[in-house]
């Protein structure tokens, strides 16, 4: 009899009641004994020099305990943030990286730069201080675009980066790509803006340092995605902490979507501080400052051509992208662009030949790094709109146009010009699945009933494919990573029977409570409340490298099934003993362990007893105690892939897009929890359509000043902005490497949805003859793109 | 948040005391506007007289055709009340399309008229109704109350007691809201008694407007294809990252002809 919490069950979110019932531990729910404030002074300037500091009168603020610059940072030989991911460029020099403080040192170099840290009592104490600090800003000009930044007279914020420039990279053939394009029939060509984005987890960051003197035992309490790669950052490159010296905590953590990936500087500073002043120190940011120090997503700017054969065959893909890093290296930066971004420029077609080459640029702007997708939605987003363009262009339909260019299920594993092999997906399958559920062939008449109302409608589509389940550690170490990209898991049982699973995977959002003991009910056919979840405490998990890109079941789920290998093999031995039976006779189904051809058999539950109370036990042979640890290193990314179908509807007059209808057919591998992937799609495809219609980063080009600073100028999506979503996935292509068939989900949404959106709004333009239009299609926007062509008409 | 004096008064007179006494006191309504903006420092008042203990700024009620709704009545009250809905209903559908259920359920309409922000949506019902304005010590035209960015008529001790208005015969109010905050980026209120057309304009300018060349053109016409020629001049127009002159003057011509066709 199947598990009934098993893989595949709709198990309802076993984390939902401490949520909705408020009774979540976020980090600023934390508080220690003696703990005080920290409050961060940040730069009202975009860029400027700092002449002077006076904390004078700052010091003798009522509750001030102490204040702290660059200057007590330096003297003190704390590091900068550092980088994780070595960039080589074309010439073969390594990118620049010049130093990241985590407080200013000597100059600032965007809007919310940390520049001093009051630690007070209270946290208005600490506010009400920082504004008693003077410091002598020499104001710089600015430079917030990418583009302006590669401009020969552009201000420069490093020295150590000449022209802006961190380095100029490319990945491809060249020789063979313009081979191809010599032999073309069309060629098509787009320049795209991928807008920047503000991530926006309803979390603010927040940390708590302590220090323990009687040890002299840090803990860092941090709204992180990954607390083991915080503590090997934080301890070893900034403060000099050694592992068993530092314990970092990230309790429940209310979304990341990336942005809280990074290590940043409030948690050095907090650390740090709390030796120094001797007690608990705790920092929460504003909503204004997560606006200004959480790292931002996207903001490529872009040059596309796209070679076809005659009969729309793609022969060859050129791109030329200049990506905004921002004012400094955040931790993973340098890899999105790259080799998250390039590496995808296939996508799921057959395109011979593919060069792609990427600047990347520093900016008085907050730094930029992963923010979900991550470079895979930069990618599908250039590809998608190519392939719409050459539709047009060369009169295919938009829909027969990919078919003759998706690679087919029977060529995998499929090796890409982009340095990916593809192993397992059947993209046609997606296609078909998913183009009844939007009726495509109705699309006329709803089009026609839509005119009649006054209103344009569109259709778009999206294929997508995804490297997920971040990756061989050689592979990636060989690109330039400079950690490890594995993960770990501990599956401990107790002498009656119950489980703790510690995962180095961290659930911020993405369900591991329910979907990981789904995995070890089934396995061992025990009831899914008698598994316990530990995750995001370095003092309980033996290691883990966190949660991004998808990663946690295809990477974190393999550590588990590995460590339940573990405990089923010993299991197998002790059953044996216990039965007298040869282990090589000892058969296991749900969580049964029979003597084959008897009824003689034992539960794990039984097993776990003699375990821990071992009294009849192979103590000559075997440990007691049931409690296994794996790591697991994949062979390969997953890729996960599909198609998402977009229908708006626009009002002409007033430039208003409404999405009226949206299709997804995925394919993520195996579904341990349908319900847990259809939310993650939903809020992906709600970011998609975000990012398509109404969200984007400004800055004031002159200041440098953030205009979209906060919620009245910063445009969130909202429930009544998307419709009810149509979902559907196969099971059909299960990932070929890891041993439950696993693909990944959490960015799918995303990276298909405004592909898919943005397509749909130009053709609902299309009649105006407007071909491309940038990212949020705003209501100014479109309707500014109307006016234009009927003007020119 | 900067520290101040608080007070809970429950008469008016008490509460116009209190302020004229306060070195930098500033009532507070539904606290919608004013609080965010001490939260986030951008402003200091000595002291807060909170008037949501008097009683005489509550309610809604009928004078003799004229509809009186107290300073404190939130914005929620007006959009579910069935004497307002009734009398105008365009009034209770301003008050509904005010921001979001949280902000309806605190805010008010003395504190978002005394507030006057230029993309609030009661100045247009205001101006658009003629409704009158009565304060602790005199009676005041909407459009005389309504002077510029973030200003009134108000004395800095004076409040807003109640707002008259009279009921039209016929009334809509059309507004385009910021994708973002959902203020007007555009807001027209029309309103049609007996042969006169009153048009109010918000969120277009720097404060509410009448636009007195559709008010002409619909008084000869009273429909949406009398508005088609009409221009209006954008240069004294609000421009931002969501709505240029040019776009919110287009859409003032919109937001009107479908405040007009749904009057049909
Ligand atoms: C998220 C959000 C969205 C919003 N969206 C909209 C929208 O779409 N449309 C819209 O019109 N508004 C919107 N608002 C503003 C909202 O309507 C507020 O309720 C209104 O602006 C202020 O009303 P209040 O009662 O909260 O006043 P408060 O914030 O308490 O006070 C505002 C000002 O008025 C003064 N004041 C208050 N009462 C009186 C009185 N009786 N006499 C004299 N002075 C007084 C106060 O001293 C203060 O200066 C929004 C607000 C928020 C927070």
């Amino acid at each position: 009899m199947a598990h009934p919490d098993g893989i595949g069950a709709r198990v309802r979110r076993r984390e939902d009641l401490r949520f909705l019932t408020g009774r979540g531990t976020y980090t600023d729910d934390i508080n220690r004994p003696g703990q005080v404030h920290a409050w961060i002074l940040r730069s009202p300037y975009a860029h400027a020099r700092i002449t002077a500091i006076d904390t004078t009168a700052a010091a003798a603020a009522p509750g001030v305990l102490a204040i702290f610059t660059g200057a007590d940072l330096a003297a003190d030989k704390v590091n900068g943030l550092p980088c994780g991911w070595l960039i080589h460029s074309k010439d073969g020099s390594p990118m620049k990286e010049p130093p990241h403080p985590a407080l200013a040192q000597g100059k600032v170099r965007h809007v919310g730069d940390q520049v001093a840290v009051v630690i007070a009592e209270t946290r208005s104490q600490a506010r009400d201080a920082a504004e008693l600090i003077t410091v002598d800003y020499d104001d710089l000009p600015a430079v917030v675009s990418s583009v302006a930044a590669l401009k020969p007279d552009a201000p420069l914020l490093h020295d150590e980066a000449p022209g802006n420039l961190c380095y100029d990279w490319h990945l491809g053939d060249l020789a063979a790509t313009e081979a191809a394009f010599a032999h073309a029939a069309h060629v098509v060509t787009l320049d795209v803006v991928n807008n920047r984005l503000v991530p926006n987890a309803m979390e603010p960051r927040a940390a708590i340092g302590e220090y323990d003197r009687t040890g002299g035992d840090y803990t860092l309490y941090t709204t992180s995605q990954n607390p083991h790669v915080i503590r090997l950052l934080m301890g070893a490159f900034v403060l000099g902490i050694p592992e068993h010296k530092l314990r970092v905590v990230a309790p429940d953590v209310g979304g990341g979507f990336g942005s809280k990936i990074y290590h940043y500087a409030e948690e050095a500073i907090v650390t740090w501080a709390a030796k120094k002043v001797g007690r608990p120190i705790k920092w929460t940011a504003e909503r204004s400052e997560s606006f200004l120090s959480d790292a931002h997503g996207r903001d490529h700017v872009t040059h596309a051509e796209l070679a076809l054969d005659a009969n729309g065959k793609f022969l060859g893909l050129k791109v030329s992208t200049v990506a905004n890093l921002g004012a400094y290296l955040s931790t993973f930066s340098t890899s999105i662009p790259t080799y998250l971004y390039a590496t995808l420029l296939a996508g799921q077609y057959t395109t011979p030949a593919i060069y792609a080459e990427v600047k990347a640029v520093f900016t008085n702007t907050v730094p930029v790094d992963a923010y979900r997708g991550a470079g895979r939605p930069e990618a599908c987003y250039l590809i998608e709109r190519l392939v719409d363009v050459a539709a047009r262009e060369i009169g295919i339909d938009k829909v027969e146009l990919r078919r003759r260019n998706l690679i087919p299920a029977s060529a995998m594993p499929y090796q890409t010009p982009v340095a990916l092999q593809y192993d397992s997906g059947d993209y046609v399958r997606n296609l078909d699945l998913a183009l009844p559920l939007i009726d495509y062939a109705g699309f006329p008449a709803r089009k026609a009933e839509a005119a009649a109302r006054g209103k344009l409608r569109g259709i778009g589509f999206a294929t997508y494919i995804e490297a997920c389940g971040i990756a061989p550690s050689n592979v990636a170490g060989a690109l330039g990573a400079r950690a490890g990209l594995y993960e770990s898991a501990e599956v401990r049982f107790h002498p009656t029977g119950s489980v703790t699973l510690f995962t180095g995977s961290h659930s911020h959002g993405q369900s591991h409570e329910t979907t990981f003991a789904q995995l070890v009910a089934e396995r061992f056919g025990i009831p899914i409340d008698n598994v316990e979840i530990v995750h995001g405490d370095t003092a309980k998990v033996p290691f883990g490298m966190g949660t991004y890109g998808s990663r946690s079941l295809a990477v974190g789920g393999s550590a588990i099934v590995k460590a339940m290998d573990k405990v089923e093999a010993k299991a197998k031995k002790i059953a044996a003993h216990m039965l007298e039976a040869a282990a090589s006779d000892i058969e296991v189904k749900e969580g049964k362990f029979t003597v084959a051809g008897t009824d003689k058999s034992l539960s794990i539950a039984e097993i776990a007893l003699s375990a821990y109370v071992p009294h009849n036990f192979p103590l000559d042979e075997l440990e007691p105690g049931l409690d296994e640890q794996a790591f697991y290193d994949p062979k390969n990314f997953t890729f996960p892939n599909g198609c998402h179908i977009c229908e708006v509807e626009i009002d002409p007059d007033t430039g208003v897009t409404k999405v009226v209808n949206f299709v997804a057919a995925d394919d993520f591998g195996r579904v341990i929890n349908p319900m847990v992937v259809e939310g993650q799609v939903h809020g992906g495809i709600v970011q998609g359509i975000g990012q398509a219609l109404h969200e984007n980063c400004v800055y004031d080009p002159e200041s440098g000043q953030l205009i979209t600073g906060s919620y009245m100028d910063y445009c969130m999506p909202r429930a009544d902005d998307v419709p009810s979503f149509t979902l559907a996935y196969h099971e059909e292509a299960p990932c070929t490497h890891n041993p439950l068939g696993v693909k990944g989900c959490g960015e799918a949404g995303t990276i298909g949805g405004s592909a898919a959106v943005m397509n749909a709004v130009v053709d609902a333009l299309a009649e105006f003859g407007i071909t491309h239009l940038d990212m949020p299609a705003s209501p100014e926007r479109v309707w500014q793109a109307i006016r234009a062509q009927r003007k020119a008409a | 948040m900067y520290d101040f004096d608080y007070h809970r008064p429950t008469t008016i007179a008490d509460a116009v005391a209190l302020l004229a006494q306060a070195e930098d006191g500033r009532p507070l309504a539904g606290g919608q506007s004013l609080i965010p903006t001490l939260k986030q420092r951008l402003a200091k008042r000595s002291d807060l007289v909170d008037l949501s203990a008097i009683t005489e700024l509550r309610g809604i009620r009928d004078d003799g055709g004229t509809l009186v709704i107290g300073a404190m009545t939130r914005h929620a009250e007006v959009a579910a009340s069935d004497l307002v809905r009734s009398a105008i209903p365009a009034l209770a559908a301003t008050a509904e399309s005010v921001g979001d259920a949280q902000v309806r359920n605190l805010g008010t309409l003395g504190g978002s008229i005394a507030n006057n922000d230029p993309s609030a949506d009661y100045p247009a019902a205001l101006v658009g109704l003629g409704a009158t304005i009565v304060t602790d010590r005199r009676s005041i035209a909407a459009e005389d109350f309504f002077t510029g960015l973030f200003e009134t008529a108000l004395a800095a001790d004076e409040l807003v007691v109640s707002v008259r208005f009279p009921r039209p015969d016929r009334a809509a109010y059309q507004k385009f809201p910021n994708p973002a905050s959902r203020y007007a980026v555009v807001g027209v209120f029309v309103a049609k008694t007996g042969n006169a057309v009153r048009v109010a304009v918000t969120g277009a300018g720097a404060v509410v407007f009448r636009h007195s060349a559709m008010e002409a053109a619909l008084t000869n016409s009273f429909t949406p294809a009398a508005l088609e020629p009409i221009e209006t001049p954008a240069d004294d127009f609000n421009g931002d990252i969501h709505a240029s002159q040019d776009y919110r003057a287009h859409l003032v011509k919109v937001m009107a002809k479908r405040a007009v066709a749904a009057l049909q």
